[in-house]
């Protein structure tokens, strides 16, 4: 009996964090008030590392270190503009609605790709899109084009840019205060269902929140 | 029942117990005693309800569908409450009538207890009616022309009576809706804009696991199905903002797949619809032609959604293909 209460106990115990615990958070709210806030991500096609070395992941880039943190989530001040950057080290693919392969609620409505201006890409052409930005309630939405499957592409994070990759940037305006879940809408968890398990449902590596804070 | 019956054997017979010398002791008709609570209080509380709460009644009457859903809770309401206050008054007369006094025999059923014909005819009687009208009336509110918001699969046996209908393509996918609009070159966006007065055909389906489309204050609920066309209908009345939520659990983030629809004029539709029309260009010539059902690529990442009678497993080059629906 008490062996049963044991064992029940570390089990709910073990629940309880598992449920809990949450990616780290990459701190961008230091910024001078008033003043851009400049967000740095990279997309890799494999982490590379346990617990799932072959999942796709976002990483962040710690602003006070340099560093990329394995992590999706990431902390900006209210109302200020926040620069993205996202090195995109994946591969493509036609993407399954192609209404995700226009940029929306970017200031201007578009994206930099590799320097170049752009509104509407077909990811029926080239290498596809790989990923996406999406801040579904902020109306945000950035096709991250893939890189050529065949290139020598990273699989292991962090990558670096002597890697083959694409470069998006693209600006937007942060809310008021409030968690605001992101996540790409690409369904690129390959060997799950529709591509929309694994990493596609974990927080940490295609999915994750945007915390705002005043 | 058995305390009813008992009541019902008072009331007809002598009250007296047996086995006694004294004359038989005039009791109370019960029944009617209580058929006079009942409908007096049922008289007071139906039209009370009708009046000051029926209007007050989710979803409201923003559209055909959603009036429709409010009247049909209320007239369920309206039969509901004489039979709650039956079971109160009963309960309530019971309690007080037929306790047992303090020292005094237990009260005791007997033979008419179980046997009473006039209650069990009744009862029978006045349930069969009430569960019969309710089938009818329910299973006419589903089928009537926009009755009940709800997917009535691709080919509805009833379908509104107005010679225009705006069809709106609903596509479910993790974690997001979107809309197509095919009589305005089919293009697609995460905006749900409809005009008032313009009875809407709703085109429901998914591109990956089963959704559920909920626009809670048009009253239209409709299953996303995968290479299932689910038609729902209504009509748009009240100007205004509606919410649109995933109503099936469908993932991690189906508590976030909801959005903002917007009832508005017929000029202000024609406007938007124009607009975003020319705005969405580019991107509508890459999608795939309009059609009903899609098939999503089976192997996840690699492909896109095809006119549901393309291989799910071929390229994209078949976009091209001309594909029956095709608007």
């Amino acid at each position: 009996m008490v062996g049963f209460f044991v064992v029940a106990v570390v089990v709910i115990v073990v629940l309880v964090i598992g449920f809990t615990k949450q990616p780290p958070t990459v701190d961008y709210s230091n910024a001078q008030s008033g003043q851009p806030v400049d967000v740095t991500l990279q997309t890799v096609g494999a982490y590379g590392s346990a617990p799932h070395p072959t999942w796709v992941s976002y990483l962040i880039k710690d602003p006070s270190t340099g560093q990329w943190v394995h992590t999706s989530y990431f902390q900006v001040p209210a109302h200020t503009r926040v620069n993205m950057t996202i090195i995109q080290y994946d591969s493509g693919s036609p993407l399954r609605n192609q209404q995700i392969g226009m940029v929306t609620g970017t200031a201007g409505k578009v994206a930099l790709l590799n320097g170049k201006p752009f509104h509407v890409y077909n990811s029926n052409a080239g290498n596809g899109v790989g990923h996406t930005f999406s801040i579904p309630t902020l109306g945000i939405n950035v096709p991250l084009v893939g890189n050529n499957a065949n290139a020598n592409l990273c699989s292991a994070a962090p990558c670096t840019e002597k890697s083959p990759h694409n470069v998006l940037k693209f600006s937007f305006t942060s809310p008021g205060s409030g968690s605001y879940p992101w996540q790409c809408f690409v369904p690129c968890g390959l060997g799950f269902l529709y591509g929309n398990g694994g990493p596609m449902q974990t927080n940490g590596y295609m999915a994750g929140f945007m915390k705002v804070v005043a | 029942m058995s305390v009813a019956a008992e009541g019902g054997a008072v009331s007809e017979g002598s009250g007296a117990p047996q086995g006694t010398d004294e004359p038989p002791r005039k009791e109370a008709s019960h029944g009617w005693r209580l058929f006079a609570i009942w409908l007096v209080l049922s008289a007071i509380v139906d039209p009370l309800y009708y009046i000051f709460a029926g209007p007050h009644i989710p979803p409201g009457r923003m559209s055909s569908t959603a009036g429709g859903a409010v009247f049909d809770f209320n007239i369920l309401i309206v039969l509901a409450i004489p039979v709650m206050i039956g079971v109160w008054v009963y309960m309530a007369y019971a309690i007080i009538q037929w306790r047992a006094s303090k020292g005094g025999p237990e009260p005791e059923g007997g033979p008419l207890a179980a046997n009473n014909f006039k209650i069990q005819t009744s009862w029978i009687t006045i349930t069969t009616v009430l569960v019969l009208f309710l089938a009818g009336f329910g299973t006419y509110e589903l089928v009537q022309p926009e009755g009940a918001g709800g997917g009535q699969g691709p080919n509805p046996i009833w379908t509104p009576t107005s010679n225009t209908v705006l069809p709106i393509q609903v596509i479910g996918q993790q974690w997001k809706f979107t809309y197509r609009y095919p009589t305005f070159g089919g293009f697609e966006t995460t905006q749900l804009v409809v005009p008032q007065g313009v009875s809407i055909a709703f085109h429901v389906t998914s591109l990956d696991v089963i959704h559920d489309f909920w626009a809670y204050q048009l009253g239209v609920k409709a299953d996303a199905n995968p290479n299932q066309d689910n038609v729902a209908f209504t009509t748009p009345y009240q100007l205004g903002s509606f919410v649109v939520r995933c109503d099936e659990l469908c993932g991690i983030w189906h508590g976030a797949m909801y959005n903002n629809g917007a009832v508005v004029t017929k000029d202000q539709f024609e406007v938007w619809a124009q607009t975003t029309e020319k705005a969405l260009a580019a991107n509508t010539k890459l999608l795939p032609p309009f059609a009903y059902t899609y098939t999503p690529d089976a192997n996840g990442a690699d492909g896109g959604y095809y006119p549901d009678n393309v291989d799910p497993y071929s390229k994209v080059e078949t976009y091209g293909a001309t594909q029956p629906g095709s608007g």
